[in-house]
């Protein structure tokens, strides 16, 4: 088998060395040739008849050129290079139908690209952690009420990693820090800063290396341990400069002295796998002593053993986690968790499967209707080229290798198509990634890499197949003699019909494709038009929030003072209608106690609330709406006085059908006293039902965890920022310079999957549209061509400009109708698919369905309208004399 | 002419340019052709121009090999000859031909017997 290594090798280097390898053989020839003519002139021919002779003997020179070229070396090759420099010919010359199929197929092959590395980031990719399918995410099964119910108290905690036997170790954080909890004082001015605790274990579990230094170690996590802190890599290189000597150094946290002890790689985004479009800038150990009686706060994760499966690890949990107590300090409180397991891959992206789908499925059909449009431009070229190929079927070419050059162009134009398309999804993918405000996991790894690549090979080629094959089998299936027999009069009538036929039939296509994108794309801007439509039960619009250091030193009677000046000098600012104080806003982090009616009854029954900590004020800053009984007022936080504002939904579940204002509420361990209703707030987004929520004074017995100034205004909040942090300045000098972040800004965040989801399904739609539109044009245009003389001639026989006119929009109206028909019917089978998608529309809502109707009937009739205009303009002498 | 020339069979030149060149040494294209044409009878249709295929092809398999020379009239040619590899292969395909030629006479001659039977 040497001798056929061997023989490769020397191809590939005759390929490479053509020229030289063509001379040598001329030579050879010649000097055959002259032996010959010699031999026979010594056997006594003349000379013109010995070179004649030798020649006949020797077969044609180029033959035997051609024969030694093919047997050397790579003739395939050969064939390839010659189509492609044919091909560059073809294109080169036909400027405008190149620029415009590369603009299209760039269009539809971007998309995809784009859309690919998100889907491939999201939901293809492992976590970017060591064996992350061994990785579980552990919650409460039916978790009601936000993270509180999510999450495991410490003792819980303990017990769990003590007494399980299916994983390597389990760990967690905790889960309800607020964003810039810390600030970094340095030179100047302090910064603010988000640090997240994390229990012992937490790199470790994810499989996590520090970049530099190293990480946490276990005496780190017992009572008075020398602080430490962990970085996050953005945050090293932007707050602290990159500086490698930072480590092992003391930073100022909050007026503690830190040590820095490592940096984390920058491959580890613990905000994007944990909590979308969160920005975490340090870690600091979660020292489990601390927590013991603050309720559930740990979000666990777990590592398997090897070996060990997520069923039987469900198994055992659910054995353990009823009888794991809630605090061992007080066995009264009982005992009695739930533990779901579920992979933490699935947890993180699982939620977003159905719409990433969806939207894949979107930009494939946009790059089928790209190779449709694609298929119609190369069939209208066809026409033009019909005679090019007739010859050359005439001159010998084989069928086969007309459509290999045929596809020969169309892998051209999709491989330009696709490295411009490549560029255009770069720039989207960049944009994407550094949008910090969208609320999707592991958006901010997205990026072109290795998979993305191969992807788009795929489907440049897949498409230049898809588009190239049609019109390479019937342009090289002509009959050559009809075809060069009609030539001198264009291309024969007939054959025009069949193109026509099969070009409408594209059309048709392209527009049903269109109409499922606009009916998919309609639903779901109209289920996000009603979410935006939610009553939210607060007034997003001309509020702002920015977090206020207050160091009151856990004195509720220090705090309820600087709280009042606080709201008291931002209230008289020029401009500010209101403020108020709540260490918690909705639509971001939320916490959850218990709550029950104090009745006759022994046992309380207990339901889950949503608590918010807040100064008066803060319920009409926020725009919410008090239905009956008083806000909070000054008088309650410094008098401690325990009472409590509900919103309707406590009050329909603790007192059905009474009066709760002046009842008993025993919460948080302590009896309160109700003196306010309030409308329903949507917590946790504009999407679910609104819980259980109460609003307590900041008093000795409800201390606050955060301090949020919100501000209604009408001035922008740019302007006000400014003043305000002023007047906070003027209060605390040491007050962060934090963001102030308008309330329509939390909203927005909690909206953002949504509305990604409607942009981009909007924005191929509008492409979808805009594809079939030219595809109709294309197609109405081009038999307008082709009938010129034919319209000329019935004008010439007393046919109106309005008669011709309104023939060909009839002819337009017809392809759109039967589109539209064959989509309106797709349309139906893909609602169903993405009615789970969908909010308060039905799958057939009308009023999608009637405004896509009109939507592409319009755009059908403008596409079909201006070949009309020009036919009704074609004057019947000119017509008939051009031919 | 009376009787036509016999066509070549896919291979077959190959084979006689390695045999040519086993019994005759180092020879030019010309001189190969020449000397097939001769042994032949001039029974075998032999355009000269393609005994260059043949030559390359087995110059790329390694089994003869190729040097600009001077032929005996004063003439530059490449001189090609056989090399060891090529002269395996000769062997090798010395013996697939007589047990093809052969079984191929036995067959026909089976044929002929088969029928009068």
């Amino acid at each position: 088998m040497r001798h056929l290594l061997r023989e490769a090798v020397n191809r590939v280097r005759a390929f490479l060395r053509e020229d030289l390898l063509d001379r040598e053989l001329d030579e050879e020839m010649a000097s055959h040739l002259e032996m010959a003519v010699e031999e026979n002139m010594r056997r006594g021919l003349s000379p013109e008849e010995a070179r004649r002779q030798a020649l006949v003997r020797f077969g044609g020179v180029q033959q035997a050129r051609e024969l030694h070229r093919e047997s050397r070396g790579l003739p395939w090759l050969d064939v390839l290079v010659q189509d492609l420099r044919y091909t560059f010919r073809i294109l080169k010359r036909d400027c405008g139908f190149t620029t415009v199929a590369v603009l299209i197929l760039a269009l539809g092959i971007g998309s995809n690209i784009a859309v690919f590395s998100v889907v491939n980031t999201i939901l293809l990719q492992p976590l970017p952690f060591r064996d992350p399918q061994q990785l579980v995410r552990i919650v409460e099964k039916n978790p009601k009420a936000g993270e509180s119910t999510k999450t495991y108290t410490a003792d819980a905690t303990q017990d769990f990693q003590q007494q399980n036997h299916s994983f390597e170790s389990v760990s967690g954080y905790f889960a309800f820090t607020a964003p810039d909890n810390f600030k970094l004082e340095g030179s100047g001015q302090s910064i603010p800063a988000t640090g997240i605790l994390v229990a012992e274990g937490f790199f470790q579990t994810l499989g996590v290396q520090p970049s530099l230094g190293r990480l946490f170690r276990a005496e780190e996590f017992v009572n008075h341990a020398q602080p430490v802190a962990l970085l996050s890599y953005p945050f090293w290189k932007t707050q602290l400069g990159g500086d490698r000597s930072v480590v092992g150094r003391s930073i100022n946290l909050s007026n503690s002295s830190v040590t820095v002890i490592g940096v984390l790689p920058h491959t580890f985004d613990f905000g994007s796998v944990f909590s979308p479009g969160a920005k975490v800038d340090l870690f600091v150990p979660y020292i489990m002593d601390d927590f013991r009686d603050d309720g559930n706060d740990l979000a666990l994760v777990g590592r398997l053993r090897q070996g060990v499966s997520l069923a039987k690890a469900q198994n055992e949990a659910d054995q353990l986690f009823p009888q794991l107590y809630f605090e061992h300090k007080h066995p009264e409180y009982g005992k009695g968790y739930t533990g779901q397991l579920t992979g933490l891959k699935e947890y993180v992206s699982g939620k977003l499967r159905r719409s990433l789908i969806v939207l894949w499925c979107a930009v494939g059909l946009i790059l089928l209707i790209v190779c449709v449009n694609l298929s119609n431009l190369l069939l209208a070229r066809a026409t033009a080229r019909n005679k090019e190929f007739a010859m050359r079927i005439a001159l010998g070419a084989s069928r086969r290798r007309l459509v290999l050059q045929l596809l020969t162009e169309s892998l051209v134009l999709a491989i330009a198509g696709a490295i411009v398309g490549l560029g255009l999804a770069y720039v989207v993918l960049l944009y994407l990634a550094h949008q910090g405000s969208l609320a999707l996991p592991l958006l901010r790894m997205v990026r072109v890499d290795g998979p993305v690549l191969a992807w788009t090979l795929l489907i440049a080629i897949g498409a230049a197949v898809l588009f190239g094959i049609l019109p390479g089998l019937r342009m090289s299936g002509g009959n050559p003699q009809q075809i060069l027999k009609a030539s001198a009069g264009g291309p024969g009538p007939s054959d025009g019909k069949k193109y026509d036929r099969l070009r409408s039939t594209l059309v048709v296509s392209e527009i049903a494709l269109a109409c499922v994108l606009l009916v998919g794309a309609g639903l779901l801007l109209r289920s996000f038009l009603h979410v935006l439509d939610v009553d939210l039960g607060f007034e997003p619009s001309h509020a702002a929030a920015i977090s206020v250091d207050s160091d009151d030193g856990g004195d509720a009677a220090k705090r309820a003072s600087i709280w009042q000046e606080v709201v008291r000098r931002t209230t008289a600012i020029p401009g500010v209608e209101v403020t108020g104080i709540s260490d918690n806003l909705p639509m971001s982090r939320n916490r959850s106690w218990g709550i029950a009616a104090k009745g006759e009854q022994k046992t309380l029954n207990y339901i889950d609330i949503f608590v918010y900590i807040v100064s008066p004020g803060y319920l009409e800053a926020m725009g919410m709406r008090l239905m009956e009984g008083r806000d909070i007022t000054w008088d309650d936080l410094a008098n401690n006085r325990n009472v409590v504002i509900i919103n309707q939904t406590v009050a329909r579940r603790l007192w059905p059908g009474q009066d709760p204002i002046g009842r008993t509420a025993v919460t948080g361990g302590t009896e309160t006293q109700v003196i306010g209703v309030i409308a329903d707030v949507r917590e946790s987004s504009a999407e679910d039902n609104s819980g259980a929520q109460m609003y307590l004074p900041a008093t000795k017995q409800f201390g606050p965890e955060g301090v949020n100034l919100v501000v209604r205004s009408k001035l922008p909040p740019t302007s006000l920022a400014i003043s305000v942090m002023k007047t906070l300045r003027q209060i605390n000098p040491g007050q962060p310079a934090t963001e102030f972040k308008p309330i329509q800004a939390l909203v927005d965040h909690a909206t953002s999957p949504r509305r990604f989801f409607v942009l981009l399904v909007g924005i191929f739609s509008g492409l979808g549209l805009l594809l079939a539109s030219l595809g109709i044009y294309g197609v109405i245009s081009y038999s307008v061509t082709r009938q010129t003389q034919e319209i000329g001639i019935r004008m010439a026989l007393g046919a109106t400009e309005a008669r011709v006119r309104r023939d060909v929009i009839w002819k337009t109206l017809r392809l759109a109708l039967v589109g539209i028909a064959v989509g309106t019917f797709a349309s139906f089978v893909v609602a169903r698919l993405i009615a789970s998608l969908l909010f308060q529309t039905a799958q057939t809502d009308p009023i999608t369905f009637v405004g896509m109707v009109i939507l592409l009937g319009a755009v059908g009739l403008l596409a079909g309208y201006l070949p009309a205009r020009r036919a009704s303009k074609i004057h019947p002498m000119i017509a008939l004399r051009t031919n | 002419m009376g009787k036509s020339k016999l066509d070549l069979l896919q291979g077959t030149l190959d084979v006689m340019v390695l045999q040519t060149l086993e019994i005759m040494g180092s020879l030019h294209g010309y001189g190969i052709a020449r000397r097939i044409e001769q042994v032949s009878g001039n029974e075998v249709l032999l355009n000269q121009g393609t005994i260059y295929a043949s030559l390359v092809r087995l110059q790329q398999r390694g089994w003869i090999a190729a040097k600009w020379g001077t032929s005996d009239n004063n003439r530059k040619a490449k001189f090609y000859s056989i090399t060891k590899a090529g002269q395996r292969q000769l062997a090798q395909d010395t013996a697939y031909w007589q047990r093809l030629s052969g079984v191929v006479g036995r067959v026909l001659a089976m044929q002929a017997e088969g029928f009068e039977q």
